[in-house]
């Protein structure tokens, strides 16, 4: 259970993978690329040290999030859920969904201690448009962690559409909790317990500050 | 011996618990028979943490600089090694097992009793292997989900993985018991004084904490009894 904490705040850590111009980028150099800007932005950021989620939001909203695909990450952790929804009801959990990881990433990034990342190599054949691009977080006193994104080609470029630290995925983790949710109250129970959530964290962020 | 009768004591204790209590179930998650009991069992062990371990931790972690922090977090890790390299050859990696061993060697007297471990710097890997795992590696399923008292989450098989755990850690066998208690309780203030930064992501990250911990739990014991690469489950 306590490892599980680690690995949670480290994963959150690690997300970054940032701004890159060229669609023709290969998806495991846009991961080095993004993870170390956005280490070399932590490690001289005081206030992100010193626990600011404010500006680990910006830091997460500037460079991290256009490589995301959230609309397949929310469809991902819904599950069969998803072919429930309405398109104007999976607009609303897919803009919910981004808000709840955006929360929990800047709070991971605050956690920083130390760690560095070790980028493996590559398994890519010509033509492959989804790939797993592996990381590893060495930190001191304990075993590395492994940060692994799944990523895909869209037209736009490589889009990451899961992040799993070892070997639990930060998206499907949700799907038995969303699924609870649309059995006891539908779809719209769901966008209901999700926006609660985000509003909550919202006012607890500002009572903290 | 005796670790066999402690095994059966606890698969016996778990059993009965599943049997009274798999009428409180409340999610309905084929993995969580128990649901009712587990539930009441991680309110109790967060509000043991609340009151207790948690502000000792706090207290701990104000107290001792950074770097200190990290020589007891090293020192503990160390002793760990033993019982690591133990399951790697039980599972059949000999290879593992002996790095595990040369990690203990070198970090025991090059690392000054463990509290830098140079290993790591050296090359050697640090491993993470319990009996949990071993069983799994040997194909011994799961079992059903259960929170333990004080302990936390595990599956049945990992829960008598854990009795065995406790035999094979070396802190248990020290004989002076004031010191063993002692150091003990050092390690459970040390490993929680490390998280303190992570209580709040969980807390933001959950709908439902105890559903959150337990799909994260038992996700991350697949991956580790595959050592990191299980086969992939389907899409949804």
């Amino acid at each position: 259970m306590k490892f599980f904490f680690v690995l949670l705040a480290t994963a959150g850590l690690l997300l970054p993978l940032g701004v890159q111009a060229q669609d023709a980028t290969a998806p495991d150099a846009l991961v080095k690329t993004v993870t170390n800007e956005v280490l070399d932005i932590i490690r001289k950021d005081k206030d992100i040290q010193a626990g600011s989620t404010k500006r680990a939001i910006e830091l997460i909203e500037a460079k991290v999030l256009p490589h995301f695909n959230f609309a397949h990450m929310t469809a991902l952790a819904l599950g069969k859920e998803w072919r429930k929804a309405n398109p104007a009801q999976q607009k609303v959990l897919i803009e919910e969904f981004h808000t709840l990881l955006v929360r929990t990433y800047s709070n991971a990034l605050t956690a920083y201690k130390n760690q560095t990342v070790e980028f493996k190599p590559l398994q890519m054949q010509p033509g492959d448009t989804d790939v797993t691009v592996h990381t590893q977080i060495n930190q001191p006193g304990g075993k590395p962690l492994t940060l692994d994104y799944s990523m895909e080609k869209l037209p736009q470029g490589w889009k990451v559409y899961d992040v799993v630290v070892a070997g639990v995925s930060l998206v499907t983790n949700y799907r038995d909790s969303f699924s609870t949710e649309v059995r006891n109250g539908g779809i719209d129970g769901l966008i209901k317990t999700l926006q609660t959530k985000n509003s909550g964290a919202q006012d607890t962020a500002a009572v903290k500050k | 011996m005796k670790t066999a009768f402690a095994m059966r004591i606890s698969v016996l204790c778990l059993a009965c618990a599943a049997a009274l209590l798999s009428g409180c179930a409340t999610s309905g998650s084929p993995k969580d028979p128990i649901e009712g009991f587990n539930r009441a069992m991680f309110s109790l062990n967060e509000g043991v943490d609340k009151v207790v371990i948690k502000p000792v931790a706090q207290g701990y972690d104000a107290v001792l600089p950074q770097p200190v922090q990290t020589g007891v977090v090293n020192v503990f890790s160390n002793v760990a090694d033993v019982p690591i390299a133990l399951n790697n050859l039980l599972q059949g990696k000999p290879g593992q097992a002996l790095s595990d061993g040369g990690r203990f060697l070198i970090n025991s007297t090059l690392g000054l009793l463990g509290i830098f471990d140079v290993a790591s710097q050296m090359g050697l890997e640090k491993h993470d292997e319990d009996f949990g795992q071993t069983f799994g590696r040997w194909g011994i399923g799961d079992g059903a989900y259960v929170v333990l008292p004080f302990f936390g989450p595990r599956t049945v098989r990992d829960s008598v993985g854990f009795v065995v755990d406790i035999y094979a850690d070396p802190l248990t066998h020290i004989e002076n018991v004031p010191a063993r208690n002692s150091l003990i309780a050092l390690r459970i203030v040390s490993a929680r004084a490390e998280l303190l930064k992570v209580d709040k992501i969980v807390e933001e990250a959950a709908l439902d904490k105890y559903s959150y911990i337990r799909d994260a739990y038992l996700q991350h014991r697949r991956s580790v009894i595959y050592d990191g690469n299980p086969p992939r489950l389907s899409d949804d």
